[in-house]
């Protein structure tokens, strides 16, 4: 502006036009003023304390939306208090929907659990579907419209928009650019394919970094008989992972036939360790045993492996691992086909119809500057995107970028907007899952921190009059459900949660196949989604950095996994930091020495070493992202490693990995079990029978509460543990106190090796309390605190305790914990919106105090209640404990052990079932049933 | 004779000295006196006609009560006031209730003991007519005195002071109430 | 103990006028010389470092300690053992050695019960910092209360609770009723008034009547009998802590046995780690004379052998058991993570006492006080092996872990030091260390016999 016309404020302001008024406007103070500027600045904390403030209102209303959303069970004329409410809504993992039921207070969701009416969940939840609930009460989640890194106003940027529009309408929207994830939000589709229609020029790109297949082939486990696993970890990782785990386990119970599963793969999963045969190679050797596979001659193990396969054919099946190459899934495909098992155990979709280009393109355009703006609904390539398409570089050249996303992150800082986005649970969507059903996503709270959908952005770069979210998604579905009766239907799809529309079929772009790695000797790199903070979308989540990490038990770090073979010959040891160079990249990681790897390959995770995540993810780990390039999206061969000589601290909640042959996880094969069955899981030493005692037995007429853990059906996934953790308002104490031993987890999962480090068995055994008759902690308390109920549960009464720890000393099984500070005033469990999230019907357990599993002790009550209202009887199966209704793998079952037609006393009478340490005469009421394994006997004997 | 006499004291250098004239006056007749001593002199008191003490006794019950005491708490409170499985255990867990029975024993004798020896022999009594004696202060570290009271029914002043005088004390002296 | 080649309880040429003189002059005339002030004030300053390190545990919680899931017992406990321990030998020698008519006890029962008293102060204070809730302690003291709650009987830790609190008050009594004729000659021989008179009110007007001390005589006979159970069943509750639990390391049936001896080891360790350089600064050597140290010696020697024995027993019995869990922590011990602070106990416990044998050491006050030290370093240990190496790996090899103390756990214990010796400065200055009553009657017998 020239010095004549305008504001100025001082000569000076004369002498230098143009200085910022408009910079003024946002600076808080004067240039060289001095600023606090520490990492908690004023202006960080005032927001934090008006949200908390804010927050601290909502505690007394309730925050229903405006909008009627419909209760799973029963409607809402109007809350009343403590009863809770369950919604019926979803949440997305790369895009694909997984149904949901959120468990509300008060019209405040306090637990998360699957829809058992939804085919991607049925009933069950993995740790992340638990852990959503914490990313929803993150009070550092992104809370104000961002312009230039100053606090700005939606309006501001609708005007923006406003303006740019006009320019679009003259050229048809050259130079607009759609950054999205993978969408498969039917809703957002729409909105998207308008958009494209309206500005013909426009480009819509997508880019997800688990390049998740879209059109994915769909299993059904349960009728496969032979599974052959070339490097998938179908059991665990991916959208249908809990609908796989569900259906192997149905296969996997020892009746006349048990399923039989191999697995060949370079680093150990959750699917390897549950393989009845486990093959270690590397990823180029896994392409050749995919040939040798598909010919039947070379190797004697594949041979007969492939024998195997063609004996059950139609009744076996091959999966291909989403990070193994075009070579290896093409194998698989082709093998399946000759077993006739396509339409039988496995269909594979027409590849869908999806207009998106990838990101490549986005790249080579914005380095043409062929790009204006740029608007990026969710995601975070800035941080994600392949290391050589410099992203970081890119998104200056780029006159105006636009950030929609939960956190202001690392993509969210470097663009010139950044919008606060509402949660899933926060507003109103839609999305479909891996089979194509369509979820109407509902909200269960007003956006906590006014953030903004996805829908509106669309609606507003469209121009369309401004809509909530809910008009937008109903407008919709009106329009695909033309139908007198669409009230209803709409009424049914929120209650029920799932909508039997397969024309919402999930449109299918397949990511780029990875070309078969050069051969060459040296070390192979890996590059695998993290099983803690998937992509880096949980990696300011505590739940999810102290949920330790299924194979190695890692919390709180991510890790460069090698062989030890591999690790002695180059002198590696635990914790060594090392420089890791691939293709002209390099990074720092610690090692950890992982039993089950394969030799020479270097696993690492993506996730970690953020930058922008929050106080909680910001610095945990490395970032495995700086290896990742656009042709190696997996990893690939190349790889070197020079020492540095530095330390780097890990910690894992489990130290000790052998069983020192003691028997806690009794293993036997389906051969054995077929011909001894009892045999199986009979201890050296014989517990005392009840009535070798001086003392008379407690008499348990009545209920009897129990629990049977079967393990040879836990995959060892860990999701009761989280699960545990939402339920009963468990604090996170952070790495620093986790490596002093003190982890909260109420419930662990133990794992243990078995034989030769280089490919041992590997056992997971889930360990709650064990609600011992004869207690041992019971007996050694001074106080009384812990007491036995009159329905065999080992009660602790908090406010009785005043912490001798001697129970935690008696315990032998030391699944007791204690508040050795106060936990519930640390960094993770402090801000005020962690109170909002809290189980009202648990007590929050203060300093000095000892916890442990009361077997979900308020959610028996509240069924008792219900009950004894009734005047009935407890139905077998309606008390769930959270551990047993988070399991996928139906492992956990919880019941009345008097009840002789219950379900857990059908379990406890099999011949497999155990107590842990039964010996000790601790007569657990927790007992497991011992592990099978069905390997293919001349396999064995080679 | 001198209404406010409370006896006539002799000091002594040796214990035998002592223990002598005590023997003496008790066949002299003497009853009412009090021999002193900075250490116990064996056999003095016998001859002051001390009998034996019901102190054994005393600290006796004072065992069983605190016995009984701890066990019927014991019993009372986890069978009868307030029964609570523990562990399985039966609500009257017997041996584990034997350790406090026992320790409760001992504090109630050894209180019993304690207090008992103080109430006999008349303590805490922090003044007594023979602290008057100006020489007394030697009775807890050297010397060794015997005080013949004046209200002995056949206490004579001169007599008992030849009498003490025929010892050959150190120094024999009237002391004052 | 034949008095003839033995050498002499009392050095020559005392009678009670000088022996009650030589005593009471240390707290009635001497003045404050350098070497106690100096004493003094480094330990009032470990006990303000006690202080320090209390009130931070209190505010802070358990937690700043290396206390841990497992090794849910730490440092606490183990000063508890060990001080408890200590406080034993004043008890022992004042009365066991009293009914076996030990008459060298004579000169160092009133410190050695002193140094008791002091120990159970320290060691009173460990449960209750060691607590999650301290501020809740009473709730281990059967009272009715709102929630109309008792204590829960079984466990050793109630025991615990009246075993220490019988045995401090039954001491506390036996001290004072000993003191009572001491306090008086105090009284008697105290110049300024105050003094008299505070020493006058806690003589109780003791006036040395010969029915007194028939009565006194006997009621010290009594405590003694009655307190020789006690001392022994204190250590041996204190061990049920350890042997009522099911811990492979905890759960034996020698513990008390073993813990008693241990106890008067140690206690015996602490009566020479005092005597000897008191009786050097005071020049008491004519009192507490080389024989009471080469007694003292003997019965160090004497528990060493069966706390060793302790030691061979248990490793046999887990060879014995054929128990997993019992041989592999048999085997930890020895090998494991913690093998260093094993064998420092084998040496300090088992190997440095056989020098005791000698009596060329046994005489020589020097050597013995080295012993006397390595002997508390050793029964430390031995607590602090018995408390982790059991609890570190237990039951579930998934559940083991590892335990450091840290800063706050060392303040913790040497704090506990400055108490103790604090009180003992104290002590020195304000009471007769030695029990003048009977010094003389010892002196007198000695004249007796030598007539």
């Amino acid at each position: 502006m020239s010095p004549l016309t305008g504001i100025w404020r001082s000569l000076d302001h004369l002498e230098r036009p143009g200085d910022g008024s408009e910079e003024m406007q946002h600076r808080e103070f004067p240039e060289g003023a001095s600023e606090l500027s520490d990492e908690w600045s004023r202006r960080q904390f005032l927001k934090i304390m008006c949200a908390s403030i804010a927050l601290a209102g909502t505690t007394g209303c309730t925050r229903q939306p405006l909008e009627r959303i419909v209760p799973y069970v029963r409607q809402p004329e109007e809350v009343i208090p403590g009863r809770p409410l369950y919604f019926a809504s979803a949440l997305t993992l790369c895009g694909f929907a997984r149904g949901v039921l959120v468990e509300t207070h008060e019209g405040r969701p306090t637990k998360i659990e699957g829809n058992p009416g939804h085919p991607a969940s049925l009933g069950a939840s993995d740790a992340f579907m638990q852990a959503e609930l914490l990313t929803l009460y993150d009070a550092e989640r992104s809370q104000a419209v961002i312009h230039e890194s100053q606090v700005s106003t939606w309006d501001l940027l609708l005007g923006e928009l406003a303006g740019a529009a006009k320019k679009w309408q003259g050229n048809g929207g050259a130079g607009l650019r759609l950054l999205t994830r993978h969408e498969t939000s039917p809703t957002i589709l729409d909105q998207i394919a308008r958009l494209l229609v309206k500005y013909p020029r426009a480009k819509w790109h997508e880019y997800d970094p688990l390049a998740t297949e879209l059109a994915a082939p769909r299993y059904h486990l349960d009728k496969a008989e032979v599974i052959v696993s070339l490097g998938a970890d179908f059991l665990s990782a991916g959208p249908a992972s809990l609908k796989h785990a569900h259906d192997f386990t149905l296969a996997r119970q020892p009746k006349s036939t048990m399923n039989r599963l191999y697995v060949v793969e370079a680093t150990p999963t959750l699917t390897g360790a549950m393989a009845d045969h486990r093959l270690v190679m590397r990823p180029d050797d896994l392409e050749d045993f995919a040939r040798t596979l598909e010919s039947g001659t070379g190797s004697k193990v594949a041979a007969l492996i492939a024998a195997d396969l063609h004996e059950h054919a139609g009744r076996s099946l091959v999966i291909a691992g989403e990070c193994e190459s075009a070579v290896v899934r093409d194998a698989a495909r082709r093998l399946n086909q000759t077993l006739q098992n396509v339409g039988a155990t496995v269909d594979y979709p027409a590849a869908g119809r999806n207009s998106a280009r990838n990101l490549q393109e986005l790249v080579t355009d914005a380095h043409a500057g062929e790009i204006d703006t740029l608007v990026i609904i969710g995601g975070n390539p800035n941080y994600d995107a392949p290391a050589d398409f410099e992203f970081g570089t890119l998104l200056p050249k780029i006159a105006s970028t636009i950030h929609l996303g939960l956190y202001r992150n690392e993509t969210g800082v470097a663009c010139r907007w950044h919008i606060p986005e509402a949660h899933e649970l926060e507003s109103w969507s839609d999305a479909a899952a891996f089979e194509g059903s369509a979820t109407i996503i509902q909200p269960v709270i007003e956006p906590l921190f006014a953030g903004r959908s996805r829908h509106e952005l669309l609606a507003a770069l469209l121009e369309e009059p401004f809509s909530s979210s809910y008009e937008i998604v109903r407008a919709f579905w009106q329009k695909r459900h033309a139908a007198p009766d669409f009230e209803q239907f709409w009424r049914k799809a929120l209650h029920e949660g799932v909508i039997e529309d397969r024309s919402a079929a999930a449109p299918a772009s397949s990511p780029p196949p990875n070309p078969p790695p050069p051969r060459s000797a040296g070390l192979h790199l890996l590059i695998r989604p993290s099983a803690q903070m998937l992509d880096g979308k949980f990696s300011n989540n505590a739940w999810l950095q102290e949920f330790p990490e299924p194979m190695t038990k890692m919390v709180w770090d991510n890790a460069a996994l090698i062989n030890p073979a591999t690790a002695s010959r180059l002198k590696l040891e635990n914790g060594e930091v090392v420089d890791l160079k691939f293709r002209g990249r390099s990074v720092r990681a610690p090692i950890w020495i992982l039993p089950g790897q394969a030799e020479d390959c270097v696993t690492i995770n993506i996730g970690y070493g953020r930058t922008s995540s929050g106080s909680i993810g910001n610095g945990v780990g490395f970032n495995a992202n700086t290896l990742r390039l656009s042709d190696a999206m997996w990893g690939g061969s190349g790889l070197e490693i020079g020492k540095t000589g530095k330390h780097h601290d890990l910690v894992t909640t489990q130290q000790h990995w052998e069983m020192e042959g003691r028997d806690q996880v009794r293993v036997g094969t389906f051969a054995e079990f077929q011909r001894r069955p009892d045999a199986i899981a009979k201890s050296a030493e014989l517990p005392p029978r009840k009535d070798e005692t001086l003392y008379p037995n407690v008499p348990d007429n009545g209920r009897a509460w129990g629990m049977a853990i079967d393990l040879n059906t836990c995959i060892g996934c860990g999701a009761c543990t989280v699960a545990c953790q939402a339920e009963n308002n468990i604090p996170v104490v952070g790495k620093e106190q986790v490596g002093r031993g003190r982890e909260m987890h109420w419930i662990r999962i133990d794992r243990y090796y078995e034989g030769d480090p280089a490919n041992p068995a590997i056992f997971h055994q889930p360990v709650p309390c064990m609600h011992c008759e004869n207690a041992p902690c019971e007996l050694v308390c001074p106080v009384a605190a812990t007491v036995h109920s009159s329905e065999g549960l080992n009660q602790m009464i908090y406010n009785r305790c005043v912490g001798t720890r001697y129970c935690s000393n008696n315990c032998p099984y030391k699944v007791r914990r204690f508040n050795f500070l106060e936990y519930d005033e640390n960094h993770f469990e402090k801000p005020p919106t962690r109170k909002l999230m809290r189980n009202p019907n648990v007590t929050v357990r203060s300093r000095g105090v000892m916890e442990k599993c009361t077997y979900c002790i308020q959610r028996i009550s509240a069924v008792k209640i219900e009950a004894e209202k009734a005047n009935r009887l407890i139905r077998d199966g309606e008390i769930l404990p959270a551990c047993a209704q988070a399991c996928p793998a139906g492992a956990i079952v919880f019941g009345d052990i008097n009840d002789p037609v219950s379900h857990v006393s059908r379990l406890k009478a099999s011949p497999l079932n155990y107590g842990l340490l039964a010996e000790l005469n601790t007569r657990p009421r927790t007992s497991y049933l011992a592990k099978l394994r069905n390997p293919n006997p001349e396999l064995e004997q080679i | 004779m001198n209404e406010n006499l409370h006896g006539i004291m002799a000091e002594f250098r040796e214990p035998e000295q002592l223990l002598n004239a005590v023997r003496a006056a008790y066949e002299v007749g003497y009853r009412k006196m009090d021999a002193y001593s900075p250490y116990v002199v064996e056999g003095v008191a016998e001859a002051l006609g001390f009998k034996k003490t019901r102190l054994p006794l005393l600290v006796l019950l004072g065992g069983i009560a605190g016995a009984v005491t701890a066990y019927a708490m014991q019993w009372y409170s986890a069978v009868i006031d307030y029964p609570l499985n523990v562990g399985g255990r039966p609500l009257h867990s017997w041996p584990a209730f034997v350790p406090i029975t026992f320790e409760l024993t001992v504090l109630f004798a050894a209180l019993a003991g304690a207090i008992g020896m103080l109430a006999l022999n008349g303590l805490p009594k922090l003044h007594h007519p023979v602290f008057n004696a100006p020489q007394f202060k030697r009775a807890s570290q050297t010397r060794f005195f015997l005080c013949i009271e004046s209200d002995d029914h056949n206490f004579r002043l001169d007599e008992v002071r030849d009498f003490l005088q025929s010892r050959n004390p150190i120094s024999v002296t009237e002391v004052e109430k | 103990m034949n008095a003839e080649v033995e050498e002499p309880l009392v050095a020559s040429g005392y009678d009670s006028a000088s022996v009650t003189q030589k005593i009471t002059d240390i707290v009635l005339k001497c003045p404050l010389q350098r070497g106690w002030l100096g004493g003094f004030a480094f330990a009032f300053i470990l006990l303000m470092l006690f202080n320090f390190a209390i009130a931070w545990v209190l505010s802070k919680g358990v937690g700043i300690w290396g206390v841990n899931i497992p090794v849910a017992w730490g440092f606490a406990i183990v000063n508890f053992v060990w001080w408890i321990g200590i406080g034993h030998a004043g008890t022992f020698i004042s009365a066991i050695l009293l009914l076996l008519h030990q008459d060298w006890r004579t000169s160092i029962n009133r410190f050695a019960e002193a140094m008791t008293l002091f120990a159970l102060a320290c060691a009173g204070l460990f449960p209750l910092l060691h607590l999650g809730r301290p501020w809740v302690f009473y709730w281990l003291l059967p009272y009715p209360d709102t929630m109309d709650l008792w204590p829960q009987w079984r466990s050793a830790l109630v025991w615990d609770v009246f075993a220490v609190g019988t045995y401090l008050t039954v001491s506390i009594i036996f001290w004072y009723i000993g003191l009572i004729p001491d306090l008086a000659t105090m009284r008697d021989r105290a110049e300024r008034k105050p003094v008299q008179l505070i020493y006058g009110v806690l003589s109780l007007g003791w006036r040395g009547s010969a029915r007194h001390w028939k009565r006194f005589h006997m009621t010290y006979l009594l405590l003694a009998g009655l307190a020789t159970p006690l001392v022994l069943s204190v250590h041996s509750v204190v061990s049920t802590d350890f042997a009522t639990a099911i811990v492979p390391g905890w759960h034996s049936t020698i513990f008390p046995p073993y813990f008693v001896a241990g106890a008067i080891f140690s206690g015996f360790a602490m009566v020479l780690t005092l005597a000897i350089p008191i009786r050097k600064f005071y020049n008491l050597q004519d009192f507490i004379t080389i024989r009471h140290l080469d007694n003292s010696a003997k019965v160090m020697l004497a528990t060493a052998l069966m706390v060793s024995y302790g030691y061979i027993s248990e490793g046999f019995m887990s060879w014995y058991s054929d128990d997993k869990f019992e041989i592999y922590m048999t085997l930890n011990r020895m090998f494991g993570p913690y093998a260093p602070a094993y064998w420092l106990l084998i040496f300090c416990n088992v190997i440095v006492p056989q020098a005791l044998w000698f009596k060329r050491i046994r005489t020589n006050p020097a050597a013995l006080f080295i012993i006397a030290l390595l002997v508390n370093v050793g029964m430390w240990t031995e607590r602090y092996v018995i408390v982790i190496t059991s609890l570190h790996r237990d039951f579930m090899p998934s559940a083991w872990g590892i335990f450091h103390g840290t800063r706050w756990d060392w303040m913790t214990l040497i704090g506990s030091f400055g108490l103790f010796a604090t009180l003992f400065f104290l002590f020195l200055r304000v009471l007769p260390s030695i029990s003048i009553s009977e010094m003389r009657d010892l002196v007198h017998k000695k004249s007796e016999s030598s007539k």
